[in-house]
């Protein structure tokens, strides 16, 4: 399982912080420390896995941004790469070319996207275009005021649940 | 096509995040940040009811503040109303903030849980997919407690979402790794083991993963999940002709979900069934036969996807450890990946190869590609990829092969890097010692090692060398030769010294009939050491001294004048200056015979583990380190347990009088050294130790331990893991002064190595009908029977009272409960089957049971439960 991931810049600014298990801030800002300071530095085309404690640890540079995942010792080192390359393409497919600014000022969303992929520390869905569609339903469900949607609950209450949630998901695709 | 500004932006949270950004300094970072800050607070404070927009807006504040490393200690409350809101977006960032910011606040967990049992209930799968996020990601007890039994229910319910599905697996596969008591166990965990054969692969990925680790914990109860396993996986491997659609991550089908699987099968041992094991193989082969197919994209997703599903292919291969044929497969595989260009694959290999050379079948074949590793060490430009060299080197050693790489990594500790080098050295320690065949060759290996990298060897590394010098005489001459050639050196490292003071106060008269080393030679060149070392060395070349006065009496007269000098008689360190004093007393009055039993050659030390091993073991963590056979145990085979691990945890100015474990060793010099020097001061009269109130305090912690008519001790006492704190409470019972107070805690000897008590110094005066308060710091290192006594001395009045007192530190205070299945429980219980550990004991009762009072106690027990 994942025990955290974390995004943070060339300076090592701590951009996006994720952890899969309860731990206390004196923890967190302790590992924080000791990744930023480990994984800033390693020399250029170093392997991209390193052993902390009892985690492997596994980091990857995309553009200015490292992301960082400290994994449990079992774990499959290089699908644990994958995995942050999952996350880049679908934040790159959410915010298009995505970088530093967007996961900045858009951290909220880059943590729901985050939560629609992973969740318990470990992998949700893979399919990215299933990930993709249900980010885009909800951000539709944002732009549907409410009270429509409510009328449209009220329409479909004697329904059976699936048809309700293709119309949510065909509004969605409507946007493509 | 979605764009950033898409969805409701919040322009003000993009403003106050731009401000931040310019701010020039971390203190206008910190001025700003108070600013909004106190913004916030009356906002939310405020008597307009803010609108979910502006809520939703202010939140999202705290949290980016938060997320830049900032306490927030308030805004729970808006986030509860905005996840109970029925707009989506409020309800989200409610959810976040509730996620990022765990609070223990029960009020606030009442409301929070409502929130998401509605959310549960309301058959709204992107909120039942918020609220079970929710409990996943903060995981406490409280959740579990209100929702592990709710969660399976829509885990196998028959109309439930996909997605949710999903979700709920994950959710509950949290809940039973926070707090597996809460998560029952029912007829819903045949039904999730079926779900490996659902038609969404995201949902059989996500039950994978919940039935792997629930499998690790009962494998019984999901053996059934093997062959559901197998059929899969067998049809995502070896059909080409299925269509994945989206599961396929550049060319290769399915990569998670056929890990997850090969994880699951780890759990269990290879099948017997003959079918699904051939199936299993043939997978297998399949997958290593891929490996050697071209790549079909140049892409490094494509070729990390497909290793990654072949490293964990390989990982069963491994864990079955039944198939030759496989297991050199994999073996060659990875020995392809040695010499890959990719870092990273390089790198699994080398670490993949330290599990394989612990299998008898692979042994041979992994040693074969001992050259390329060794020249992993010396080219690989990674530290970790080296450090992974000398893990698989020291794992592939064998006797044949351990003088090779033994001395290759003795030459790469020359550059290795720093972070490492301890490590390297314990474990050249501890082939060196391993793989022995003459042992002329393990003390210059080990005396290499000092000269290498003296700074990183441990104590536990020279002691060892001294332990196998002393109980094996045919090494003893070659020893003190090659130390003294060792010491010639104009520098030596300290560690040098310490083992050369050592081993030529008991073997230097074996090398004393040559003259280029005769004894004053030695002496001389020992001495000439002495002033650049630390105080324990100096401690212990003091004993070399005299143990050299014994062997060679010709240099009696020298030594004498050295330890006569100021500058030894004088010393400013008391352990230095006794020393001097009682071995120069020693070697004026005591005669021959008496000299020569009191400085005796060293006894052998009995035969343990080597404490290296145990140092390496505790380094790298449990289960890091292959299987030692029974030879690698210790020099003689023995298999005897440590029990001196923790001796130099012992910290006092002493230490370096056990350091050799001799307070273990049947030392015959100790006794007769105390009754030379003995007349000056007798110990104290020894008194009755005072345990009457002990059993009182078996199961409590405070109260009165003892009392006269001067003087009443209460304790108090608590007791975390292997720590305990005792509050001593001493009560001058009288109007007078107690003078010269003193407390300090004895322990038998036995005790002194399982218990350490620490107690802070008391002020020697309590004043009439005052109360003084020591505290006294214990440590279990292991289990006991005895307790440690508390010895007060005091004047009361001109006369000298004496008490002791045992004190209930007994090993139940150390007892932590643990948590387990009633089916692990009985399968304990059902093997202490030995007649001996069985008791029953019959007794009558003191008092008779009175019926109306038993049944008051119940009822008020009872109606606590309710």
């Amino acid at each position: 399982m994942m025990r955290f991931m974390l995004l943070f810049s060339r300076q090592g600014k701590l951009r996006l912080q994720k952890w899969f298990t309860s731990m206390s801030e004196r923890e967190k800002k302790k590992i924080i420390r000791d990744m930023t300071t480990m994984v800033l530095a390693r020399q250029p085309r170093s392997c991209n896995f390193m052993q902390w404690k009892d985690l492997k640890i596994v980091y990857k540079r995309y553009a200015s941004l490292y992301f960082c995942l400290g994994v449990e010792s079992q774990e499959n080192e290089l699908l644990a790469l994958e995995i942050i390359h999952r996350y880049v393409e679908l934040l790159d497919k959410y915010f298009g070319n995505v970088c530093e600014l967007d996961i900045i000022f858009n951290f909220e969303k880059a943590y729901f996207i985050l939560d629609e992929f992973l969740m318990g520390g470990e992998i949700q869905e893979t399919s990215k275009q299933i990930v993709n569609r249900s980010i885009e339903a909800s951000d539709m469900l944002q732009e549907v005021r409410f009270t429509d949607m409510h009328a449209q609950m009220h329409l479909v209450k004697h329904c059976d649940l699936h048809l309700w949630c293709e119309h949510v998901t065909s509004v969605a695709w409507l946007s493509v | 096509m979605p764009a950033v500004s898409k969805g409701d932006g919040m322009r003000g949270l993009a403003v106050f995040i731009s401000d931040i950004r310019n701010c020039k300094s971390k203190e206008a970072e910190i001025k700003r940040i108070n600013k909004e800050l106190a913004n916030i607070r009356s906002k939310f404070k405020g008597d307009k009811a803010l609108d979910g927009y502006s809520k939703k807006k202010y939140v999202c504040k705290l949290l980016f503040i938060f997320l830049l490393g900032h306490d927030i200690d308030f805004g729970h409350m808006e986030a509860v109303n905005l996840l109970s809101s029925n707009k989506y977006t409020e309800k989200q960032i409610g959810y976040l903030f509730i996620s990022v910011l765990v609070n223990s606040n029960s009020d606030l967990i009442r409301l929070i849980n409502n929130g998401i049992k509605n959310d549960l209930a309301s058959r709204n799968p992107t909120f039942m997919n918020l609220a079970l996020h929710c409990i996943a990601n903060v995981g406490s007890r409280e959740m579990a407690e209100a929702f592990a039994s709710e969660i399976p229910r829509v885990l196998v319910a028959r109309d439930t979402m996909d997605s949710v599905k999903q979700s709920a697996a994950l959710c509950l596969l949290r809940l039973n790794r926070t707090s597996p008591d809460l998560v029952p166990m029912g007829e819903w965990t045949a039904r999730v083991v079926h779900l490996l054969n659902d038609q969404h692969l995201g949902v059989v990925t996500a039950a994978t993963s919940l039935i792997t680790t629930l499998a690790q914990k009962n494998p019984d109860d999901f053996k059934t999940s093997v062959s559901l396993a197998v059929a899969r996986l067998s049809r995502i491997v070896t059909s080409a002709s299925i269509d994945l659609q989206d599961y396929t991550y550049y060319f290769v089908a399915a990569p998670w979900l056929s890990v997850k699987l090969l994880r699951l099968l780890q759990c269990y041992p290879p099948p017997e069934d003959a079918a699904l094991r051939s199936r299993l193989t043939e997978c297998l082969e399949t997958i290593l036969n891929k490996a050697q197919e071209p790549p079909k994209s140049k892409k490094v997703q494509h070729s990390n996807a497909k290793n990654a599903v072949l490293f964990e292919a390989i990982a069963l291969i491994i864990h079955h450890d039944s198939e030759p044929t496989l297991l050199v497969r994999a073996c060659n595989q990875l020995g392809q990946f040695l010499q890959h260009r990719e870092t990273n694959l390089r790198y699994l290999a080398l670490e993949s190869m330290c599990t394989l050379a612990s299998s008898e079948f692979s042994h041979e074949a992994v040693k074969t590609h001992m050259e390329t590793v060794i020249n992993a060490l010396k080219t690989e430009r990674d530290v970790s990829v080296r450090q992974r060299a000398v893990d698989l080197l020291y794992a592939m050693c064998d006797r044949s092969n351990a003088k090779q790489i033994v001395a290759e990594m003795l030459s790469y500790l020359e550059t290795a890097d720093y972070s490492i080098r301890e490590e390297i050295v314990l474990k050249v320690a501890i082939l060196a010692e391993k793989y022995a065949v003459d042992y002329t060759w393990y003390v210059d290996t080990i005396l290499n090692l000092i000269r290498i990298a003296g700074d990183y060897v441990s104590e536990e590394v020279w002691y060892r060398v001294i332990q196998i010098v002393i109980n094996r005489d045919d090494v003893q001459g070659y020893a003190a030769k090659t130390v003294f050639e060792a010491l010639q050196a104009p520098a030596c490292h300290e560690n040098l010294v310490k083992v050369g003071g050592y081993i030529l106060g008991e073997f230097g008269n074996l090398i004393a009939g040559d003259s280029r080393s005769s004894p004053l030679v030695q002496f001389n060149l020992l001495h000439s050491k002495f002033h650049l070392c630390s105080v324990p060395t100096r401690a212990l070349l003091l004993s070399a001294y005299i143990k050299f006065i014994n062997l060679f009496p010709e240099v009696k007269a020298t030594i004498q004048d050295v330890l006569r000098s100021d500058s030894q008689l004088r010393n400013a360190d008391v352990e230095l200056q006794q020393r001097a004093v009682e071995y120069l007393r020693l070697s004026c009055i005591a005669s021959t015979d008496i000299l020569a039993t009191v400085l005796e050659e060293m006894p052998p030390f009995p035969e343990r583990e080597s404490s290296i091993l145990a140092k390496l073991k505790k380094k790298k963590g449990p289960g890091k380190l292959p299987d030692m056979d029974d030879s690698r145990r210790s020099v003689n085979g023995s298999t005897e347990h440590s029990e001196n691990t923790d001796t130099t945890n012992k910290s006092s100015t002493h230490s370096f009088t056990d350091v050799l474990n001799l307070n273990s060793a049947p030392s015959s010099g100790a006794n007769l050294l105390i009754d030379v020097f003995s007349e000056s001061s007798a110990p104290p009269a020894a008194t009755d130790v005072s345990e009457e109130n002990f059993p009182r305090f078996v199961c409590k912690n405070n109260g009165v331990i003892y009392e006269n008519q001067l003087l009443q001790i209460g304790l108090k006492s608590e007791y975390r893991q292997n720590l305990g704190r005792m509050y001593v409470f001493y009560g001058n019972k009288t109007s007078t002064q107690f003078l010269s107070f003193s407390s300090s805690v004895s322990s038998s000897d036995a005790l002194k190595s399982q218990l350490n008590v620490h107690s802070k110094a008391v002020d020697p005066v309590i004043e009439g009908g005052a109360q003084m308060q020591q505290i006294l710091n214990i440590e279990c290192v292991s289990d006991f029977s005895d307790a440690p006594v508390l010895n007060i001395q005091f004047r009361y009045g001109g006369a000298l009272q004496n008490i002791a007192v045992k004190l209930p530190v007994m090993l139940n205070k150390f007892f932590q409960p643990t948590e387990m299945m009633s089916q692990d429980f009985f399968q304990r219980w059902k093997q202490l089957g030995a007649p001996q550990q069985e008791v029953q004991k019959i007794f009558k009762a003191k008092h008779p049971m009175d019926t109306e009072v038993a049944k008051a106690k119940v009822k008020r027990h009872k109606s606590l439960w309710l």
